[in-house]
C-alpha cells in the first residue's frame, strides 16, 4: 500500500508478474495457446470492440507476453509496451503508426547495420523516406527537419562502436520539430540508460540481446513513454482520427497516455502479424530477472578488456566509451555512469588480414552475428553485419574494414583476456 | 493537491469508497469512450446513472438517461464529467448546488478545469482531472496488465479471477507516487505548447 518506488532489481524480478490467478503458479506460466474462450457473446463483442481488458488471440495479445510487456515498461519508466517477434518488427510496427507514403524520418547514421538496411531498402519500398543525420553533429538533425518529418530515430549506445548518443540534445530537436523521438535502447538496456528520463517518447529494443541475454530467443519490444500529444497537429491520423478498423474509435482519445502502445497492438501487430511466441516471452522474462547482475558484469568485463587491448602492441586503437580519453567518455559519464555497455570495436595494426586472423584464432570468443549473449562474441562488421554498405558508409557507421567488434560476455575476465592475448600473439 | 501526478492511494481511496456515479455526457454510441467507461464501471458493480439531456427517454445498459444532475433525485457519491474542459464549470456548479452534493468530482481523460477544481475542493470535495476511472480501476486492480500497460503495482498475492459484476481488489503495493517523470514531462509539454 505504500507508494514507494521499488528499485530496478526488484522491478526486474517482479514487475508485471503476479501469481497466476487460476493455479497459483509463481513463475509466469507459458500460455502456449493461440486463442482464448469468451464468457459470452457480449464479452466477445466487448473485447473485439476494445471496450474490455482481456485476451482474444495471441497475435493481438497473450498473458505471458503481457507480463514481459509490463516488466519492460516498468523498467524503462513508460506507460505501456508491446512485445513483438524481433527488434526489426518493433521498428516496422512503430513507423507504421507514424508514417504515410511520402513521409520521412530522420535517423542517426550510426545504427545497427540491419536497421540501416531496413530503413534504406525495405521502408523505402513503402514510400517512407529516411534522412540521415550525424549524432556527433546535432545541427545535422535540425537541418534535416522538413514538413514531412514524422519522427527522429537514434540508438542510445550505437552499434557497432558503442558510441554514446546525446539523447537530450536530440530530444530538444524533436520537441522543437513537434515529432516524437524514438530511441533504440538495445545495447544499453534500461539498467544503464533510461531514455525516457532524457526525453525519448518511444523506446524500442531487440530483446534478443542483453534483455533476454542468453542468445536463445528472438524478440522485440516497443515502450510508450506516454509523453507525446498525438492529436495536436493532426499529423498522426492512426492515433487522432476515427479508425475504420474499429467502427470509428479514436485511439488517443480512448486510451490517453498509453495510446501509442495500443495503436501498435491493435493497428500494427494485429494487421501486420509479427507476434512473439509465448515461449520466447518466457525465456526473455527469465533472462530479465538477472539483467542488473549480468549487465554490471558485462560492463565490468568490457572495461577490463578494453584496458587490456589498449596496452597491447598489436592493437592500433580501442573505441570504448568507458575509457578515459575516448571521444564519448564525457557522454558515457553523463548517460551511463554504471558502465558504457559491453559492445565495442578496436582496430589492429595489421589491418584487415590481422582482423581475420584474430577471429579465426580465438578459442573462447564465438564468431557470430549477435551481441548481448552471456558468451563473449566477436565479429568483423565490414564483412558481415555492415557488408551491404558501401565503403564510405562503412567508415561513417564505424565499421571500417580493419575494425573488429566484440560483445563481452559474463565469463571470468582473466580467461577472456588470455584468449585475446593468445590470438593476438598467434 | 498536485493535479499533474496523483498519488495512487488518493485514486484508490476514491474508487474504493464511492458506490454511485453519475456520468455527465454519457453516450449510447458504443464506440465512444464514455460508453466504454460506463459499461466497465457498471460491470464492476458501481451504481451508474447516465446524464445527457440529448438522450432522455433512452437507457444505457438498462439505466434510464436523465437530463441533469438535479433530475437524479437522490444523493450520488461521484460525478464523472465526460465533457470538454470548457463545459466543466457549469456541471461543477450544478453539482455543488444539489441538496446533498457529491463527494467526488472526476473529470475525464483530456478534461481539466483548474478553477472548477478549486471551487469543488473549497467546498470539501475530492477532485480528479484528466484521468479515466476505467483505466485507473483496471490499473490498480492489475487487470489492465493484460494490455501490456504498466500498472505500477506489484503483488506476491494470488489475485481472484475477475468475473462478471465482480469488484476487484485495488489493495496492491503501488509505486504510483514515484515514477512520474514521464507524466510530469507530458504535462509540462502540454502547457508549453498550448
Amino acid at each position: 500500500m505504500t507508494d514507494r518506488l521499488p528499485g530496478f532489481s526488484t522491478l526486474a524480478v517482479h514487475a508485471g508478474a503476479q501469481p497466476d490467478p487460476t493455479t497459483g503458479a509463481r513463475a509466469t506460466p507459458i500460455y502456449q495457446t493461440t486463442s482464448f474462450v469468451f464468457n459470452d457473446a457480449d464479452h466477445a463483442a466487448s473485447l473485439f470492440g476494445l471496450q474490455a481488458f482481456g485476451n482474444i488471440y495471441t497475435r493481438i495479445g497473450n498473458p505471458t507476453n503481457a507480463v514481459l510487456e509490463e516488466r519492460v515498461a516498468a523498467l524503462e519508466g513508460g506507460t505501456a509496451a508491446l512485445a513483438v517477434a524481433s527488434g526489426h518488427a518493433a521498428q516496422l510496427v512503430v513507423l507504421q503508426q507514424l508514417l504515410r507514403p511520402g513521409d520521412e524520418i530522420i535517423a542517426a547514421r550510426k545504427l545497427y547495420g540491419g536497421s540501416i538496411n531496413q530503413f534504406t531498402h525495405a521502408f523505402k519500398a513503402f514510400g517512407w523516406n529516411v534522412a540521415w543525420a550525424d549524432p556527433d553533429e546535432i545541427s545535422t538533425f535540425e537541418q534535416a527537419v522538413t514538413p514531412h518529418t514524422k519522427a527522429i530515430f537514434i540508438e542510445s549506445i550505437a552499434n557497432p562502436a558503442g558510441s554514446i548518443t546525446d539523447i537530450e540534445a536530440i530530444a530538444a530537436v524533436a520537441r522543437k520539430a513537434g515529432v516524437p523521438l524514438i530511441v533504440d535502447n538495445t545495447l544499453a538496456t534500461p539498467y544503464l540508460i533510461k531514455p525516457i528520463d532524457h526525453g525519448a517518447d518511444i523506446v524500442v529494443h531487440s530483446l534478443t540481446k542483453f534483455l533476454g541475454g542468453h542468445g536463445n530467443s528472438l524478440g522485440g519490444i516497443i515502450v510508450d513513454a506516454g509523453t507525446f500529444d498525438w492529436s495536436k497537429d493532426n499529423k498522426y491520423p492512426m492515433l487522432s482520427e476515427p479508425r475504420p478498423e474499429y467502427h470509428g474509435i479514436k485511439i488517443q482519445e480512448t486510451f490517453g497516455n498509453f495510446a501509442f502502445a495500443i495503436a501498435c497492438r491493435v493497428l500494427g501487430l494485429r494487421d501486420l502479424g509479427p507476434a512473439l511466441s509465448p515461449f520466447n516471452a518466457f525465456m526473455i522474462l527469465t533472462g530479465i530477472e538477472t539483467l542488473p547482475l549480468r549487465m554490471q558484469k558485462h560492463c565490468d568485463n568490457a572495461r577490463a578488456i578494453a584496458e587490456f587491448l589498449s596496452g597491447h602492441a598489436a592493437v592500433a586503437s580501442v573505441d570504448y566509451a568507458g575509457l578515459p580519453g575516448n571521444a564519448y567518455n564525457n557522454l558515457a559519464r553523463k548517460y551511463a555512469p554504471k558502465g558504457a555497455g559491453a559492445v565495442f570495436t578496436f582496430s589492429l595494426k595489421g589491418g584487415y588480414d590481422a582482423g581475420v586472423n584474430l577471429v579465426s584464432n580465438l578459442k573462447l570468443f564465438s564468431h557470430l552475428a549477435n551481441v548481448g549473449d552471456t558468451r563473449s562474441l566477436v565479429i568483423h562488421p565490414a564483412s558481415t553485419t555492415h557488408s551491404q554498405l558501401d565503403d564510405a558508409a562503412k567508415v561513417r557507421s564505424g565499421a571500417a574494414p580493419d575494425v573488429v567488434r566484440l560483445s563481452i560476455g559474463i565469463e571470468d575476465k582473466e580467461d577472456l583476456i588470455a584468449d585475446l592475448d593468445q590470438a593476438l600473439n598467434a | 493537491m498536485n493535479h499533474d501526478a496523483y498519488d495512487d492511494n488518493y485514486i484508490r481511496s476514491i474508487l474504493n469508497s464511492v458506490k454511485s456515479i453519475a456520468m455527465v455526457g454519457a453516450s449510447p454510441v458504443n464506440v465512444r469512450p464514455s460508453y466504454f467507461a460506463f459499461k466497465y464501471l457498471a460491470q464492476r458493480g458501481y451504481d451508474m446513472i447516465p446524464v445527457n439531456p440529448g438522450h432522455v427517454g433512452k437507457a444505457l445498459m438498462g439505466k434510464p438517461f436523465v437530463a441533469s444532475l438535479a433530475d437524479i433525485g437522490r444523493p450520488i457519491d461521484m460525478v464523472d464529467i465526460f465533457r470538454n474542459s470548457s463545459h466543466i464549470m457549469p456541471v461543477v456548479e450544478e453539482a455543488l448546488s444539489l441538496p446533498q452534493p457529491p463527494k467526488v468530482i472526476w473529470m475525464q481523460l483530456g478534461a481539466r478545469d483548474d478553477a472548477a477544481a478549486e471551487k469543488a475542493e473549497a467546498a470539501g470535495l475530492k477532485v480528479v482531472m484528466n484521468r479515466c476511472p476505467k483505466i485507473e480501476y483496471g490499473r490498480l486492480s492489475s487487470e489492465i496488465s493484460w494490455m501490456g500497460v504498466n500498472s505500477r503495482t506489484l503483488s506476491s498475492k494470488r489475485a481472484p479471477i475477475p468475473t462478471q459484476g465482480m469488484r476487484l481488489s485495488l489493495n496492491r503495493t503501488s509505486f504510483g507516487g514515484g515514477q512520474t517523470a514521464a507524466s510530469d514531462r507530458a504535462a509540462k509539454n502540454k502547457t508549453e505548447t498550448t
